[in-house]
């Protein structure tokens, strides 16, 4: 066995077991555990009103924050990439930020201005707009979180689709509209996918934000985290667990169905080298920037 | 598909377009004939693109008309305009197949599904993609995206037929037949066609008519011979084929310099001149005394079909000869060696401001240049 | 340039994408930033340096560090495994990189709890050797770890894969060593893809919650990072130490942002002056 082979070996033991103890033991730990009480267990446990109605209501807001997300992150996306305007260059730096504050702030920050003293909470307040401890607060919560990901995954694709696609369909007698809707978006298809995929996913999680804004009161403001670290500070690891499976196999499930969508059409087999970058966003970062 | 209604005029009044303060394209005018394949030809950057773009209404003019078949469009939008436009990187729509790219114009314009269904068929067959319907964009070879991008063109019969370098982004060989394809399909169709290059030769081989462009402006219309054969200006002179340019002082009728001496009976006394000769009407052979000009022979370049030599003269003018093979094999050159030479036809080249060139000028028995 | 859209239209969308980012993300950042000073430089001042508040910022720091250091490493050598080895399993390899990203922080969290539990195997094994792991530091770095792993893997991989490996093999052919050959060609062609990989790392490690505060235990001067510390303040009703501290906590936000842009653009320069090369 030559060197080079012998490091390249090594390496490779190194990043099997390095994933293998930092990914995959913590998972089969959970996986094991949730085995211990048997399917019918698991299923009890979900049936506990608390369980069940904080995975449907973190389900429902995943399901609006990202339908929000879409709509308003392929809006922000176009506009950023095709117009150029007066603050552009500022806009289009922001949308990093919430990637670089912790969330438990972004909650912070969302509760001060939008909570019942907060400058403009309290006038929503007065007009019998709640938005902290209701429901849309858990949504805005969820939606600062996610906002980059769809913008972030849309942006490099529309940059590459050239302006040519477009102009085709005008020749061809497409207007704008017909254009945007049958050129435009399939064209970006894997990445919008991609975007509003990970937003799911990322609400589906989202703790620290929504915490702080969420009254987290069972039965009706509770999402499944804040279940989930309830049921650990009370020693309840049983009904911990069971929320914990079920969220993570819709993560999972989410992601493979992504995956599953974003395959280039005509193409029968995926490139496993394309699948990983698909599902991870920031990878399509390092596209050119006009 | 009937010859005459794909028959339609162009006629192209003063367009000017400026880009913030560039000057695209400046007060250029032209007719295009019914059913004509004209080329628009011209270095990158000298508007010909520009002009394919506001006839296919993807640009608005600055200034100036366009007027087909007798009608102003200016004012109508791309989407009324119904003209096949084949972008430089054909712009295929990546997500639907071969099928559905053509059949796209056809269900905006809501045509019912039967016929688009004959239509495409009908297409791909001309096309010979016929068993390529069901393929996407990503699995066709470069010159079969091609011929897809002129499918979707001509599906919903456009008045003319617009293509953007359609060969620029293909491999030489698949360029070649790309070429001839072209020239029958425009036979077969008979649409009035219009497509920009910056390759004269494929100009030239597949033109019925061509528009040089240079910085915007229109340097000269003409069939490929006339281009060819008559340059309206020295831009059109160097950029079409090679040419040996001069530039002389008249004396007493005759431009001189160096070793040169061209008749130029209409000129004045001490003006400059440009003197232009094609390298085929430079004649040069290996024995010093066979010619009355003498050079050293530099380079032998070969060319497939010909040879090109170039010489210096002991004044330092660079001289470049075209040969055929069969002259070429019948005498013995050597690099470096002493050659003699004449040139036996050359032109004045016309100053840039002006227009229409003089025709060539045949020497005369006993000038100096004469064998 | 393109008839696409008329002014009027276009204007009422950049309006709307404005009055988005002004409601989600600059009011409430603003309004933060004026809440942390509103009673004063003193107050705020008072609020960020209460030994609990140093010991959470040092705590953040520490885990911080160390996750970087363990990230640089273990995220280069697995991206270099995952582009330039083949091998049986290198498709699950790279799926399961991705899976920190399926799972919520809290599950992330629970998840050492059931693997590091005084009643578990590992649990009882460390136990015996007086290793803490949960609710102390050791926890709070593999759950972080747990979070940010994807980071610098993600971002060197597609990096690593246009980059290609003609320089690696001509620096073989010129006698460097595998070694030479990593530090003199890999790496310097990667280092600003490897630096935003870092900041974003930092960034996330920085501002990790669910997951910490599940290992942590919480307790007060101990395990108490930055964020859980605001968290403390804000659920004892200290709103003035809440904002204050996220407040310094948003201002490295902003170093970080600027961070990732620094990064990116380099990166994509570098890229786009080897294409040009190419």
């Amino acid at each position: 066995m030559t060197l080079h082979r012998l490091t390249a070996y090594a390496l490779r033991s190194t990043a099997v077991s390095y994933v293998g103890l930092l990914i995959i033991l913590p998972l089969a730990a959970i996986g094991h555990h949730s085995l211990t009480g048997g399917f019918a267990g698991f299923l009890k446990d979900l049936q506990q009103p608390q369980a069940s109605s904080a995975i449907l209501l973190t389900i429902e807001a995943a399901l609006a924050t990202t339908a929000l997300n879409a709509v308003f992150g392929v809006l922000s996306a176009v506009v950023l990439v095709r117009y150029e305007f007066p603050g552009r260059w500022f806009l289009n730096a922001m949308v990093d930020l919430p990637f670089a504050v912790p969330t438990l702030v972004a909650g912070l920050m969302i509760a001060a201005l939008y909570g019942p003293t907060g400058l403009i909470g309290a006038w929503l307040q007065a007009g019998g707009l709640g938005v902290l401890y209701e429901r849309p607060g858990i949504v805005f919560a969820m939606l600062f979180v996610t906002m980059p990901f769809t913008i972030r995954a849309l942006q490099p694709v529309l940059m590459e689709l050239e302006q040519d696609q477009e102009e085709a369909a005008f020749t061809l007698g497409a207007g704008p509209w017909i254009t945007f809707l049958k050129v435009t978006i399939p064209s970006v298809l894997p990445g919008l996918l991609t975007g509003i995929f990970l937003t799911f996913v990322r609400a589906l999680g989202e703790f620290g934000a929504v915490v702080v804004v969420a009254g987290n009161i069972p039965m009706k403001t509770q999402v499944a985290s804040v279940y989930v670290y309830g049921e650990i500070e009370s020693y309840n690891p049983q009904g911990a667990t069971s929320v914990s499976i079920t969220i993570l196999l819709i993560s999972l499930l989410a992601l493979l169905l992504l995956e599953r969508l974003t395959r280039p059409p005509g193409e029968r087999l995926p490139t496993i080298l394309r699948r990983g970058l698909m599902m991870f966003p920031l990878s399509h970062r390092f596209m050119p920037t006009k | 598909m009937t010859a005459t209604s794909n028959q339609t005029k162009i006629e192209v009044h003063n367009l000017s377009k400026r880009f913030g303060s560039v000057q695209a394209v400046s007060r250029v005018t032209f007719n295009v004939r019914s059913g004509e394949l004209l080329g628009l030809l011209g270095p990158s950057g000298s508007g010909k693109t520009t002009v394919l773009r506001m006839l296919a209404g993807l640009e608005s003019p600055t200034e100036g008309d366009i007027v087909v078949d007798g009608r102003r469009i200016n004012d109508l939008s791309v989407q009324e305009r119904n003209v096949g436009f084949v972008f430089q990187h054909y712009a295929l729509f990546k997500h639907l197949s071969v099928h559905e790219n053509v059949a796209f114009g056809l269900r905006i314009r809501k045509w019912n599904a039967e016929d688009i269904r004959g239509r495409v068929t009908e297409l791909l067959a001309l096309m010979s993609l016929q068993d390529l319907g069901g393929r996407y964009p990503h699995q066709l070879s470069g010159g079969q995206r091609q011929r897809v991008a002129i499918a979707r063109a001509l599906a919903s019969r456009p008045k003319m037929l617009l293509l953007d370098e359609p060969f620029g982004a293909v491999d030489a060989k698949v360029r070649q037949e790309l070429r001839e394809w072209l020239i029958r399909l425009h036979h077969d169709l008979n649409v009035t066609s219009l497509f920009v290059t910056h390759d004269q030769e494929e100009a030239m081989e597949v033109s019925d008519r061509i528009i040089v462009f240079s910085k915007g402006r229109l340097e000269q219309v003409g069939t490929p011979a006339e281009i060819y054969e008559e340059p309206a200006t020295e831009f059109v002179a160097r950029f079409i084929g090679a040419m040996n340019i001069l530039e002389a002082e008249v004396r007493a009728g005759v431009a001189r310099i160096g070793p040169f001496e061209f008749p130029s009976p209409a000129s004045r006394d001490g003006q400059k001149v440009r003197v232009g000769f094609r390298p085929y009407s430079v004649k040069v052979s290996e024995e010093p005394e066979h010619f009355r000009l003498q050079a050293r022979l530099r380079h032998i370049y070969f060319l497939g079909v010909a040879y090109r030599l170039e010489i210096e003269t002991a004044d330092g003018f660079v001289l470049r000869s075209r040969m055929n093979k069969e002259e070429f094999s019948r005498r013995r050159f050597e690099i470096g060696s002493p050659v003699s030479f004449a040139i036996t036809e050359f032109r004045m080249l016309p100053d840039a401001a002006e227009r229409g060139s003089p025709p060539p000028v045949p020497l005369p028995p006993g000038s100096p240049l004469t064998p | 340039m393109t008839p696409s859209v008329n002014a009027p239209m276009r204007h009422v969308l950049i309006a709307t994408v404005w009055l988005y980012f002004g409601v989600l993300l600059l009011g409430p950042i603003g309004y933060l930033g004026w809440e942390a000073m509103r009673e004063g430089l003193g107050a705020f001042w008072t609020e960020i340096t209460r030994p609990e508040a140093l010991h959470g910022f040092l705590l953040t720091v520490e885990i911080t560090a160390i996750v970087l250091v363990m990230n640089l490493i273990f995220g280069t050598i697995t991206a270099l495994v995952l582009v330039r080895q083949r091998f049986i399993g290198r498709a699950m390899l790279s799926g399961m990189i991705d899976l920190p990203f399926a799972v919520s922080p809290v599950i992330a969290g629970f998840m050492l709890i059931l693997l590091f539990g005084p009643a578990t195997l590992l649990g009882s094994f460390f136990g015996s050797l007086g290793v803490k792991v949960l609710f102390a530091v050791p926890a709070m770095v593999l759950a972080t770890l747990f979070v940010t792993f994807p980071f610098v893997v993600r971002e060197l991989t597609p990096l690593l894969q246009m980059l290609g490996t003609d320089s690696e093999e001509a620096a073989r052919t010129l006698g460097a060593t595998e070694w030479e050959v990593f530090l003199k060609v890999t790496l310097p062609s990667i280092r600003w893809g490897l630096a935003y990989g870092a900041t974003l790392t930092v960034a996330r490690a920085i501002g990790e919650f669910g997951a910490v505060l599940v290992v942590s235990g919480n307790i007060l001067s101990v395990t108490q990072t930055a964020t859980l510390h605001i968290y403390q303040n804000y659920v004892d009703f200290n709103y003035v130490g809440a904002y204050a501290v996220a407040g310094v906590l948003l201002a490295a936000s902003f170093l970080i942002l600027i961070g990732l842009e620094i990064a990116r653009t380099r990166a994509t320069a570098s890229l786009q002056e080897r294409e040009k090369i190419a």
